[in-house]
């Protein structure tokens, strides 16, 4: 992929999103898509790849329909997928507290969130399975927050005016994971799920243009295995971990998605990328991961820089009149809770004016002194006390006493595989579910919809149109015979052989940290064609020194941490240069993609949906070939697109 | 793929576990603690009695020997003599065999569990007592034999057969004995106060609530039969028995 | 800050094993106790030796992932904290430290400081569930569970199965697990009707896989991440107790 002067551009996509009114499309779409006869499901195999909340609640539910699931994972046990990291809530629209919530408002808030480039049928669908979600977890066992009555408890979250936030302490996704999960280890007691961990897939397998397979490691023997099936379903989260530091767990990775994508599932809006303002700021070089605080802690405290330039005086010391509350100042209607784009950008902004704290003034206030004063520090303990404790732990500083110290990290990825409104890639047969498809949060997705949209894919939406798909085509033979499957391995062994002949004198985490630093300092929270220019220029430098100065010990025959980085870190070096390119065709600022040539008079985003209200799907041509993009042109019959506005 | 798989598989219980040891009584590991906890609480019963009825050597010997011939003739003349006593030792030992077999059992399970030890071994707020509680009631098994052999069976150079009083201050004259009896009843008391709490636990009884209680009561139980036992060789030994 | 490593090394399950040592140069009192072996590790790699395995991924404390022992103590030192978010400064300049994997026949050594922990999940497959097929639900709010017993779930079901419980006991057991498992759906209204059989199938399971038994010494409610208590396992013992003595459904 050469620097981009001119993007190349194909046909346009067709998401097959229903007509008709918006709250009959789901269903009516539901009764047209076609059923396999219970009888006939056990002839069928489904390969499951990852096992987070949209991986595990699609196994635990199509293993119930009686189908037989193959599910892969790269972690010892599925339960450790990186959805047990989310921390404040899950939406649904149960109005439990008659403060005017509805289907259709969670709806709206969703679309304006994602700065109206999501697709409409997507998101109501979403808002209206939101409320199922809620019954099928708390039938499963998951704690919710109760009320003394024993009702569900529900918060505001994420500057949603309404409080349809349903939470269980501030482990929401642990609880979320630990339900599917169980339901999914009771599938594997009876038998119709199989579950495969520290297994990494690295190649899809593609026969007669279907999707029929995949190509593992076991990364405890270094087997290279072919696994087949009547359809390949990944679930295999975001690739925010290309910026190396992220809110991400260690281990997540573009290697699925991207080895997809390079047999020919279009990769969606690369460049939505999610960088969340409430994360402990990084200290030192040695850093290997950020950590995100909950959103919900922005309920009650207040973000704030010192107004005088590097004002280097300890919090405690600053006078009331000395302090910009610069989101209460910027946006009084919203103040601290405005959306996390915005209150990311906004902390950029002050640091980048020199007002920032902490250790290389990366950093700004989150300050309870007054929620202290007025709710008492009980009554904060109660709400927020693992959260202080976490960060007493990691920064051996006392939150009760003195201001947090937060700034935005990279968070999630909106962007990701495009699928239409059946969950299906433009490679027949290839589903891609949760964080892994770029279906519902548009630019920029809202807090507490993750956990709605995982599962909303793998409970209620996967079961019927995954039927639909495997009824049409009928069962398969699985006898790994097929044309492409010897090809596909014999590809995984040569390119891991690859890796370990190099020998280099550079470990992958050294060129995964280099590549980070380009993607943030040019990819980042602020971008602008210069500095995509000037990635899209290092990054393929990059790629080609990690290819002649790698070093990677050890054998394949073996369990080899520093292989299975490696092999990682190859596939974010060439999505990284398709998320720059993505970045620079866009010359708009939209959500959590903020153009720097694209601003108002204020310094706020400014959308253009004159020249990109499209979905940009990427064909993949080669690597040294550009992609070529295909839109998928965005209509808004119900909810007028409009320019937000917190203030 | 399995053909015997049905659609509605939910309904089917889940899969058996995997082969359980050979055990000498059938049942979960769990259901054997609770066994080797309810003979415990025989043994508890039997020794709190035993340290009560101990203290008739403060009331001289008249005494001490006419509460020992009691013991014979309970019941009498609904049953024959030492009827009840002899209903009395044969519950104690099943309940003593029981107890250590189950523990024997337990504790070769327990071995076979970590096959390989670490190197860097390490206590984070294990009481001694509960560590001990393996050793340290092989130690009192040993014991008993030793007491039973010295003043039941009259291994003992000044046996007298009944004289309980004469044999006790005879055998206790001798520093050895006594000193033995008293590492013993420590022994006993470190076994009992984790024993005690032990039982309320692996019987389910103990609640968050009541747990400071239950320690408290088991270290005043450990502390009352180790005490009382130990004041009758110590009195011997220092004169105020004779 | 230096310091001086004893760390278990072991190719594969079949290895024999031993202890290596290692310095540990230039280590920030800022830096996690993973970050320290990834700088270790970096060094290793360079040098052409095979990394230091050790499991871990989300590193902030929840996955469940990470864990070894630190001179003999699950997760090394601190109070409720896993070793992701152990911190070097409570450590000392010139500290000597031995690190080992967790320990139990159950638990296999699959490299270095890497165990195979999948009885965990056999045991939750045994019974560790409510059986609640997608779609099948009623609506949420017509179960009401009295906050105190949410509570009481919701401490229990914070586990985050990393396995420090069976590698601090003695006795290798793994009964705070199971019953950690128990006690969330055993408190919960919907998890009543199964509730007989899943503490007798999950014990049986976890006697089967080779865990040892409770003594009731605490070690593993010392080191647990999430502070789950001793009181889990009176649960447990009470709820076993109760399905072997009462007949009839789940309701003990």
């Amino acid at each position: 992929m050469s620097t981009l002067l001119e993007t190349k551009t194909g046909s346009d996509l067709d998401g097959k999103t229903p007509t008709g009114p918006i709250e009959e499309r789901w269903d009516r779409h539901r009764f047209e898509l076609k059923l396999v006869n219970p009888a006939n499901r056990r002839r069928y195999r489904v390969i499951m790849v990852g096992s987070g909340l949209a991986g595990a609640s699609a196994a635990a539910s199509l293993g119930e329909l009686g189908y037989h699931v193959d599910c892969f994972c790269y972690q010892d046990s599925p339960r450790r997928a990186h959805s047990i990291a989310a921390q404040g809530g899950i939406n649904a629209a149960k109005n439990y507290r008659n403060d005017g919530d509805s289907i259709y408002r969670l709806f709206y808030d969703t679309v304006k969130g994602g700065d109206f480039r999501a697709r409409e049928a997507n998101v109501y669908r979403l808002a209206q399975i939101s409320v199922e979600i809620i019954d099928q977890c708390v039938a499963q066992g998951v704690p919710f927050a109760r009320e003394y009555g024993g009702l569900l408890d529900t918060r505001s979250f994420g500057g949603a005016q309404v409080s349809r936030t349903f939470y269980a302490r501030g482990q929401t996704g642990q609880q979320l994971l630990l339900g599917a999960y169980q339901a999914m280890e009771r599938q594997i007691g009876l038998g119709t799920v199989a579950m495969y961990p520290r297994h990494e897939m690295l190649e899809l397998i593609v026969a007669d243009g279907r999707a029929r397979g995949i190509v593992t490691r076991d990364m405890v023997t270094g087997e290279i295995e072919a696994h087949m099936g009547d359809a390949v379903v990944l679930a295999t989260g975001g690739y925010g971990n290309v910026f190396y530091l992220s809110t991400n767990a260690k281990g997540c990775n573009t290697t699925a998605i991207w080895r997809a994508h390079r047999k020919g599932a279009f990769f969606a809006n690369p460049c939505f990328t999610q960088i969340h303002p409430t994360c402990i700021p990084v200290t030192g070089d040695h850093q290997s991961k950020l950590t995100l605080m909950s959103e919900s802690l922005r309920n009650d405290g207040r973000v704030w820089v010192p107004k005088k330039m590097g004002d280097s005086r300890p919090p405690e010391q600053i006078p009331e009149a000395e302090r910009d509350y610069f989101l209460e100042r910027k946006y009084p209607s919203f103040g601290n809770l405005v959306p996390r784009d915005v209150a990311s950008r906004a902390a950029k902004e002050a640091c980048d004016q020199g007002r920032g704290v902490g250790p290389g003034g990366r950093g700004v206030y989150l300050d309870f002194a007054e929620a202290i004063a007025r709710l008492g520090a009980g009554a904060i303990k109660e709400r927020y006390g693992n959260l202080f404790d976490m960060y007493e732990r990691i920064t051996a500083e006392n939150p009760y006493e003195a201001p947090m110290r937060i700034y935005p990290a990279v968070h999630y990825t909106m962007g990701g595989l495009w699928v239409d409104y059946d969950l299906m890639s433009t490679v027949p047969g290839l589903f891609v579910t949760g964080e892994a498809n770029f279906s519902d949060h548009g630019a920029n997705r809202l807090g507490a919809s993750a956990l709605m949209q995982g599962l909303a894919d793998g409970y209620f939406i996967l079961p019927y149109t995954l039927a639909d798909y495997l009824a049409q085509v009928g069962p398969q033979p699985t006898d790994g015979n097929l044309a492409g499957v010897t090809e596909a391995m014999a590809e995984v062994g040569a390119r891991v052989e690859r890796l370990l002949a190099i020998d280099g004198d550079r470990t992958a985490d050294s060129f995964h940290r280099e590549l980070g630093q380009i993607m943030w300092d040019h990819c980042g929270m602020a971008r602008n064609e210069a500095g995509l220019r000037k990635a899209l220029d290092r990054i393929p430098e990059l790629r080609d020194e990690f290819w002649r100065n790698l070093k990677v010990s050890g054998t394949n025959e073996e369990l080899n941490p520093a292989l299975e980085k490696a092999g990682r870190v190859a596939d974010f070096l060439e999505l990284a240069e398709l998320t720059c390119i993505d970045a620079l065709h866009r010359g708009e600022s939209s959500g959590g993609h903020f153009r720097e040539e694209s601003q108002t008079p204020e310094g706020e985003a400014r959308r253009d949906d004159e020249h990109f209200s499209y979905v940009a799907g990427w064909e993949f041509t080669g690597v040294l070939s550009e992609p070529v993009l295909h839109k998928e042109p965005l209509a808004f019959e119900y909810v007028h697109p409009s320019q937000r506005s917190y203030k | 793929m399995r053909e015997d798989r049905a659609v509605t598989a939910a309904t089917r219980s889940p899969p058996a576990s995997g082969p359980a040891a050979p055990v000498l009584l059938p049942g979960t590991s769990v259901a054997r603690k609770q066994l080797v906890a309810i003979t415990g609480v025989v043994g508890v019963l039997y020794v709190l009695v035993h340290m009560l009825g101990n203290l008739h050597a403060f009331q001289g010997p008249r005494q001490l020997n006419h509460y020992g011939e009691y013991l014979r003739t309970i019941g009498e003349p609904l049953l024959p003599r030492s009827m009840l006593l002899w209903i009395a030792r044969i519950v104690l030992l099943t309940a003593v065999t029981i107890h250590i077999g189950l523990t024997a059992q337990l504790a070769l399970r327990s071995r076979a569990a970590r096959p390989v030890r670490y190197v860097h071994p390490g206590v984070v707020q294990a009481s001694y007592a509960s560590r001990t509680m393996r050793w340290g009631g092989l130690a009192l098994l040993g014991f008993i034999v030793f007491h039973l052999m010295d003043l039941s069976w009259g291994v003992h150079p000044h046996f007298v057969r009944g004289d309980v009083y004469h044999n006790a201050v005879t055998g206790f004259r001798r520093w050895p004995v006594t000193a033995v009896y008293l590492a013993a009843m420590a022994a006993l008391g470190l076994h009992l106060y984790h024993g005690t709490w032990s039982v309320f636990q692996t019987l389910g009884v103990n609640r968050p609530r009541w747990d400071r209680a239950i320690h408290r009561g088991a270290l005043t139980l450990a502390l009352i039969v180790g005490l009382g036992f130990s004041t009758v060789p110590v009195a011997v030994l220092v004169h105020l028995v004779k | 800050m230096n310091l001086t490593l004893d760390v278990w090394r072991q190719r594969h399950a079949g290895d024999q094993g031993r202890i290596v040592r290692y310095q540990a140069g230039g280590i920030s009192p800022d830096m996690s106790f993973l970050e320290m072996l990834d700088v270790v590790n970096e060094g290793l790699i360079l040098g052409g030796d095979e990394p230091i395995a050790f499991d871990h991924d989300c590193r902030e404390g929840i996955c469940g992932m990470c864990g070894f022992m630190i001179n003999g103590i699950a997760h090394g030192p601190e109070r409720a904290t896993t070793v992701c978010q152990l911190h070097m400064r409570h450590f000392r300049d010139g500290d000597s430290l031995t690190i080992e994997p967790w320990r139990a026949g159950a638990f296999p050594v699959v490299r270095d400081l890497i165990v195979d922990r999948s009885a965990f999940d056999r045991i939750i497959a045994a019974g560790g569930f409510i059986s609640a097929s997608t779609g099948s639900a009623p609506e949420a709010n017509n179960i009401a569970v009295p906050k105190q017993d949410a509570d009481s779930a919701m401490d229990a079901a914070a586990c985050i199965g990393c396995g420090a419980c069976v590698a601090a006991c003695p006795n290798a057991s793994a009964m705070l697990f199971t019953a950690a498992k128990v006690v969330h759906l055993g408190v919960l209204p919907q998890g009543q009707p199964e509730r007989k059989g899943r503490v007798k199938a999950m014990v049986e399971t976890m006697d089967g896989l080779g865990f040892g038994h409770c003594t009731n010494i605490g070690e593993c409610a010392a080191v647990c991440p999430k502070e789950i208590g001793m009181d889990t396992i009176a649960f447990l013992n009470r709820d076993l107790a109760r399905s072997a003595v009462l007949t009839g459904n789940g309701r003990a």
